[in-house]
């Protein structure tokens, strides 16, 4: 159905607000080996952890933009315009009471006590580069899983950390996680002990609050042996007149039949570049599952990926993306199997609606001689008005008689027939516009923890108010 | 066969110093060569880290050891005329072998007088010069290959130009040979045809080396253009021996209420690069875009298309389907895109790869742009192997695993041969393929 309407204005109002900056540590604009070796110092980083940034920084200038494939947008990023690393210049705070006010009053209206009380196991969140907040509820505590910011990961559990700590995602993976190597801060360091499960989800949570600045977190998983984790963050940032840049690096460590669970809800504002590179190692009989839903920022870049080292790993991608005017959602998922009798899914459904662009970008990879290997991915788009664009790239390699790999895609609009039904029934179009949409990623959301579902589908029915008539 | 003197092989030129003056072109088209060698080395050769090139063994693509054949003997003449058999029935025939005209059997007086140009390039491009350069090189090569589309414009010596008048329908095919022969010799086969309103007509065309083994290069170019309700259906038979490097860069332009279709075999050549581009630039325009390819040894196949839909209502409808055994290699990177205002398309796109062998290779870039609403556009690739069930249900009726084998992988090709519906050439194409695997 043709549908002349302007589109959707996303209600944002919830996330849209800031507080006076009032920053202690600042590294200033632009990066430099100046600045890498402030952030260093700050963060009182060993020896070790200050040579990767440098090699970090020498990879990031060395590395040229990816010209042939991604976006021109890309283009209008001004690294030298950034400010690198911002932070109140204290530790992390162990218990609500002691965060500063006006930095408690904007998680308070993102509702993150409230969340904690109800059903989060441990909340860390992110204010600009530092970690404000972090709790862990008592009980997972006992069991041994340890949730701290990456920093305090760094200090305290040494011999843990590193010996994963870029091993997923290496320096040179792409030039921008050899940026966030550089100046990487903040982000969440977990360790789940073998065989425990982690009842209730862990919840991070990042927020940009300062002009024109960047931030870099930097995430580390580990669930160890017949472990499960499931781990949730939530981004937002208000909008101000110059871009913002957000460059994270996750990465993620399942060992021998361990589950990690990573689930992502994307809400940056509409000027913020999200370029981030997530990854996660599957051991034998482990699984990684990525559940990652982009609704905000200008332009987003992000592949999850899962490589399955181990016999029988598992590996999916289950992805939203919400396309609005001015916005491109460059989405999509790699999965490299490198081990008999591996599985991967992916299942990705984008909305563009108004004058914006979804891309779905994939890579299978299966090898030689790998046997009973399969993949099924599935990229389903949806337009609603005449202007809005969806692309679908996939790129698939097989070798071999033992494997098979499928790739279904299609493209659709919500027909003017539905739309007629349901008016006739008494709805007004826009409410039937937001039902099509909802029945368009239903079988998808049903496989989302329910509290994260709910939330889901009210943002797409607040998404889809004003998209037409 | 007997063959020209070794030493006027030795003194033939090679295919990288440029266009050869001695030829007897107009001046215009001597200019345009010589633009084009101009153009051809500017511009940079393909890596791999191009996105058209992606998973493409560029490292195959010297061109150092390739020349324009000298004239052929008498002997060679008669012995590739004795073997250019094809079809049973055809309208016209020419046959090429290293770019020289063979043989030239012309289309009735009937169809000739209704205004049918049946004819090699040289003789179109001065006889018919308005029409020529009109169509001649006029659609760019956007798949990758931009810089060997100059090098055909730069040595291109002759090729067919075939014009179909307005109403006019050709019952028969019309057949094309081009033969390889010598070794290290290369062929720039060009077909220019352009059928006008509501004409019709179909084109079959043989790619052949006189020698199973002798190394050869191979840089085509096809334009295909349906006028208005015109029904334009094109065929390739690629059977070049198994150490040539074969580049191909096809388009076709649909215009409206016209119909298109092209089947592509590709049995030969040790890398066969295929470029194809489907312009849909009218109402109701269709294109049906088919391709076969089997694939033995160290055989790599790479196969790149785009579906163009530019008006609304267009349709389209891609199915490749590669049999892979050995150590061979398939790249398929393929584009539906929907141009802005280009509503109420549909398109499609299948691929679909049966691997034979543990060393065999698949890589699937099915991609979609699309810029319009309404549409209906959906995609698919997938690769596997044959059903181990299949298999058990023909052994046990005893026939051989091998022969059961056979029978599998024959019958999932002839899916796209059958969507020709055409019993002469649909057979032909079938023996190929049988004749391919009993080798």
């Amino acid at each position: 159905m043709k549908t002349e309407t302007s589109a959707v204005n996303i209600d944002r109002s919830k996330g849209d607000f800031f507080y006076p900056e009032a920053h202690v540590r600042d590294a200033g604009t632009g990066l430099s080996e100046r600045t890498v070796r402030y952030i260093s110092d700050v963060k009182e980083d060993p020896d070790w952890v200050r040579e990767f940034r440098l090699r970090g920084l020498k990879t990031f200038l060395e590395k040229p933009l990816p010209t042939h494939w991604a976006s021109k947008d890309l283009e209008a990023i001004d690294f030298d315009k950034i400010r690198y690393y911002l932070s109140p210049g204290t530790e992390a705070k162990r218990s609500w009471d002691e965060v500063p006010d006006d930095i408690k009053r904007t998680f308070e209206r993102l509702g993150i006590p409230e969340q904690e009380r109800k059903f989060l196991a441990g909340v860390e969140a992110q204010f600009d580069s530092e970690a404000v907040y972090s709790n862990i509820k008592k009980a997972v505590g006992e069991q041994g899983v340890i949730f701290v910011g990456s920093t305090e990961g760094l200090k305290h559990y040494p011999e843990i950390f590193r010996k994963w700590f870029g091993k997923v995602i290496p320096i040179a993976d792409n030039k921008f996680s050899a940026l966030n190597s550089a100046v990487f801060s903040g982000g969440s360091f977990i360790y789940v002990p073998p065989g425990v499960k982690v009842k209730h989800p862990l919840q991070a949570y990042f927020r940009i609050n300062a002009e024109n600045f960047g931030q870099f977190e930097r995430t580390l998983i580990i669930a160890d042996e017949g472990s499960e984790v499931t781990y949730m963050e939530g981004c937002t940032a208000p909008k101000f007149n110059t871009p913002t840049l957000h460059s994270a690096v996750v990465e993620l460590v399942a060992l021998k039949g361990a589950k990690i669970q990573y689930i992502t809800v994307q809400n940056w504002a509409s000027n913020v570049f999200n370029l981030v590179t997530k990854r996660g190692l599957a051991h034998e009989n482990a699984e990684v599952k990525w559940i990652d839903c982009n609704i905000g920022s200008r332009l987003t870049m992000k592949y999850p990926g899962v490589i399955m080292k181990g016999r029988k790993a598992r590996g999916e991608v289950l992805s939203i993306a919400l396309a609005n005017d001015g916005q491109h959602q460059d989405t999509g998922a790699k999965m490299i199997h490198a081990a008999d009798e591996t599985t991967s899914n992916i299942v990705s459904k984008s909305i563009s609606i108004g004058k914006g662009r979804a891309t779905y970008r994939g890579l299978v990879h299966v090898p030689k001689h790998l046997k009973h290997c399969k993949n099924n991915t599935e990229c389903d788009a949806l337009l609603i008005n005449s202007t809005s664009r969806t692309d679908t790239y996939p790129a698939i390699t097989v070798r071999g008689t033992g494997n098979a790999v499928q790739h279904e895609a299609s493209v659709s609009q919500v027909s003017a027939e539905q739309i007629f039904y349901m008016q006739q029934r008494g709805l007004s179009e826009a409410q039937a516009m937001s039902l099509s949409v909802n029945g368009f990623v239903n079988d998808l959301v049903r496989q989302f923890p329910m509290e994260y579902s709910v939330e889901l589908k009210r943002l797409i029915e607040l998404e889809m108010e004003g998209s037409v008539g | 066969m007997s063959s020209v003197a070794n030493h006027e092989i030795a003194k033939s030129e090679s295919i990288l110093s440029g266009p050869i003056e001695s030829r007897e072109f107009p001046d215009w088209f001597r200019d345009q060569q010589r633009a084009a060698w101009q153009q051809f080395e500017s511009l940079p050769n393909p890596t791999r880290k191009d996105q058209a090139w992606r998973f493409s063994n560029v490292a195959l693509l010297d061109l150092a050891p390739f020349k324009i054949s000298p004239p052929l003997s008498e002997d060679d003449r008669k012995n590739i005329l004795k073997y250019s058999r094809g079809l049973e029935q055809y309208a016209a025939r020419l046959i090429f072998a290293n770019d020289q005209l063979i043989e030239r059997d012309v289309v009735s007086e009937d169809l000739k007088k209704r205004g049918v140009i049946f004819q090699p390039l040289e003789r179109a491009m001065a006889e018919h010069a308005d029409l020529f350069r009109k169509y001649f090189m006029s659609t760019e090569a956007t798949l990758g290959s931009a810089k060997f589309a100059a090098l055909h414009n730069a040595l291109v010596s002759s090729g067919t130009f075939l014009f179909v008048p307005r109403r006019v329908e050709i019952e028969l095919p019309i057949e094309i040979f081009h033969w390889l022969r010598h070794d290290n010799m290369s062929v720039f086969p060009h077909l220019l045809l352009v059928a006008d309103e509501l004409a019709k007509v179909t084109v079959v065309e043989h790619f052949r080396s006189c020698s199973r083994t002798a190394p050869g290069f191979t840089c085509g170019v096809n334009d295909l253009i349906a006028g208005p309700g015109a029904k334009v259906t094109y065929v390739c038979a690629q059977e070049w021996a198994d150490n040539v490097i074969a580049l191909q860069i096809n388009s076709t332009t649909v215009d409206h209420d016209a119909s298109a279709l092209s089947l592509n075999l590709h049995l030969g050549s040790r890398y066969s690069r295929f470029e194809s581009l489907s312009r849909l630039i009218g109402e109701g325009g269709r294109s049906d875009l088919l391709a076969v390819a089997v694939a033995k040894h160290q055989q790599e196949f790479d196969a790149r298309t785009l579906q163009d839909h530019i008006s609304p209502h267009t349709a389209s409808d891609l199915l490749y389907k590669n049999a892979l055994d050995d150590r061979a290699r398939n790249t398929f990177g393929g584009l539906i895109r929907v141009e802005p205002h280009a509503h109420f398309t549909d398109a499609y796109q299948k691929v679909r790869n049966l691997l034979l062998s543990d060393d065999a290779e698949a890589n699937s870039m099915p991609g979609l742009e699309i810029l319009a609403d309404n549409v209906r556009c959906s995609h698919g690739a997938t690769s596997g192997q044959i059903e181990e069930d299949q298999l058990f249900y023909l052994r046990s009726r005893g026939i051989a695993t091998k022969t059961a084998q056979r029978l599998l992988v024959t019958g999932f090709l002839d899916e796209v041969i059958q969507r020709l519906n055409h019993e002469a050439i649909g057979g032909h194409l079938h023996r190929l393929i049988e004749e391919k695997f009993a080798a």
